[in-house]
């Protein structure tokens, strides 16, 4: 439980280089006046499954979507608190954001290709970060596509669009195109729930397989999911953070009464 | 919707068994024939009449309208393809000295119709005109929607929005008082001549291309902005190789409609075209435009004469150019739905 920690700021730092990948102190996001998230803490250790659990609007794909600035994109969005990556803080200023979103990965609950062929999609964000060699960017597509199952579809039709594909492999196309910057860590909005139950299947066995290389904060509505795929599990309510545990203590024994009612369906 | 249910004539669910011999068919069959028959027996007979007469008021009256604007239409093609068409049928001008020509004297001795001249010039004025509009509304379409976005929604698009609506003797006025003296001032010659008209034109049809773009942008799904940022992308590299790609045909339609708007724009052409029958040998010389010969010359030319059905035949010529710029639209949404 990161909920009640009281060291400085300065101190933090220090703490987080060493098992956490990634950590939020104190965090609180504003539309506007409203408070979207409030004072959250939690840290994610590096190589595990966080899920982000609780009914709609409370915060949770708010709480997501600040880990790496994608909140940036808001017009009206501000934050408070820290969030430690690497031992800085991300919304320091002078931060680069830029390298920042290629070390923090997203995926999207509705999958975003790029009007462009199956290639293009993953060669996009190498391209930007250096890489030029027809052979170079071949090899990355071709371990992306390998990592996400894809390949045997999709190997030969690579100059075909993207929007070709199905959904769920369209889904898979975007966790590709996220992998192949090479981020340490993933953040997932809800990336099955647009998908048919073979498709999740698919998406989750994936994610088992991504966690031993890297740090993945899900968000999911669905509790079955969150149960099977991830290691801790944090459940949100009304902006704040309820209650934050290992996976099986919150879905057999949790201490809190709201997330007992919420897991269990009697919430509201 | 009710086909699985079978009619059971007299059956416990029908109230009036009277409607069942009339309708003793399947439902199925009364909904492919789209008839007024196409309730279900087995609801109480009131409502289903209040409800198959009103969808067949309202299906008479969509067809009915339908009609009307496919008749409209027809008519007008009709009309103006067999009027044009004398031209060569009746009064013996061979189509090739029409479309390849270069001397127009309808009234000469042997009159000559040779309408190339005006076909290059409009072909000249309108797509220098998308030339010099594409860019100009791309960048302010990207400037409206991903710059600057309040801004752009208050003020810009307006401003814009209110270009297409101001009529066009005001453009060429403004074009014959500004644009031509200007160009004279720069250019030898009087300043009448292609670049007049195209310059009118690409400010007439830049609301035209920009509210398209603007449109295309706005739609675009949000997570494709995001998806970009999110591996690292900047701002000018979203917008230049994910947004751009994915806009880009849509673009083009605002392109092609553009065009199409200035092909057939005649009275702001006119004022500022100069109206001389030639090929011009540069864009400063004086020209025409297949919209200023007939604007011009419709009223001193009797009906059923040569020198009448020729104008018509510049008319189909505009005519099946408009068919042919629609045509590349459907193409190029058809492209860009894949």
């Amino acid at each position: 439980m990161a909920l009640s920690t009281q060291s400085a700021p300065g101190a933090r730092a220090e703490e987080h280089a060493g098992t956490d990948a990634l950590s939020a102190d104190n965090l609180s996001v504003f539309y506007g006046d409203k408070e979207a998230v409030k004072k959250v803490s939690l840290r994610f250790a590096k190589g595990s499954v966080n899920a982000l659990i609780g009914p709609s609007g409370c915060g949770k794909s708010t709480f997501l979507r600040s880990l790496n600035r994608m909140n940036d994109t808001i017009p009206d969005a501000r934050m408070t608190g820290s969030i430690w990556f690497d031992g800085a803080d991300i919304n320091a200023p002078g931060t680069d954001v830029v390298s920042l979103r290629q070390r923090i990965g997203m995926v999207w609950q509705k999958p975003n290709p790029f009007y462009k062929s199956i290639y293009e999609n993953i060669a996009f964000g190498p391209r930007y970060h250096g890489v030029k060699k027809k052979r170079e960017l071949d090899e990355i597509v071709e371990s992306c596509l390998r990592r996400t199952a894809l390949w045997e579809e999709t190997k030969d039709r690579l100059h075909q669009s993207a929007l070709s594909l199905s959904g769920g492999q369209q889904q898979r196309l975007c966790i590709a195109r996220t992998l192949s910057v090479e981020p340490e860590v993933l953040l997932m909005d809800e990336p099955a729930s647009a998908l048919d139950p073979v498709s999740t299947s698919k998406i989750e066995e994936l994610i088992s397989e991504l966690k031993q290389e890297y740090c993945i904060v899900i968000v999911t509505h669905n509790m079955a999911q969150a149960a099977r795929v991830s290691d801790k599990t944090a459940f949100f309510y009304m902006g704040n953070l309820i209650e934050h545990n290992d996976t099986n203590i919150i879905f057999t024994n949790p201490e809190n009464k709201q997330t007992d009612d919420y897991i269990s369906g009697r919430f509201g | 919707m009710n086909a699985m249910r079978q009619p059971s004539p007299g059956g416990p669910g029908d109230a009036k068994p009277a409607a069942a011999p009339a309708q003793g068919k399947p439902d199925s069959a009364g909904a492919k024939k789209g008839g007024p028959s196409a309730g279900n027996p087995a609801r109480p007979k009131r409502s289903r009449r209040s409800r198959t007469a009103s969808e067949w008021q309202g299906k008479a009256y969509t067809l009915i309208c339908v009609a009307i604007l496919i008749v409209t239409i027809f008519s007008m093609v009709f009309f103006v393809a067999s009027k044009g068409l004398a031209t060569f049928f009746t009064n013996g001008v061979s189509v090739s000295e029409f479309l390849t020509g270069i001397k127009w004297s309808p009234d000469g001795e042997p009159p000559s119709f040779g309408a190339l001249p005006f076909i290059t010039g409009s072909f000249a004025t309108s797509i220098l005109a998308a030339c010099i509009a594409a860019p100009l509304s791309f960048c302010a379409a990207v400037f409206m929607t991903e710059l600057m976005p309040k801004f752009g929604k208050r003020f810009m698009q307006p401003v814009i929005e209110l270009l297409a609506g101001i009529p066009s003797v005001v453009y060429g006025f403004v074009g014959l008082s500004v644009v031509v003296p200007f160009l004279r001032s720069i250019f030898p010659g009087q300043g009448l001549g292609i670049a007049a008209g195209a310059i009118v034109l690409s400010i007439m049809i830049l609301p035209t291309i920009t509210s398209i773009a603007t449109d295309s942008l706005s739609n675009l799904p949000r997570g494709l902005k995001e998806g970009s940022y999110a591996l690292g992308a900047t701002r000018w590299q979203t917008i230049s190789r994910s947004i751009l790609p994915a806009v880009l045909p849509s673009m083009l339609t605002g392109v092609v409609l553009g065009i199409a708007r200035a092909f057939g724009e005649a009275l702001a052409v006119q004022m500022v075209i100069g109206n001389s029958p030639h090929i011009p040998r540069s864009l400063f010389e004086s020209a025409s435009t297949l919209t200023s010969v007939i604007t011009l010359s419709m009223g001193n030319t009797v009906k059923d004469t040569v020198q009448n059905n020729v104008l018509w035949s510049l008319a189909l010529v505009l005519l099946v150019m408009t068919f042919v710029f629609v045509g590349i639209v459907r193409l190029l949404e058809r492209r860009a739905r894949r």
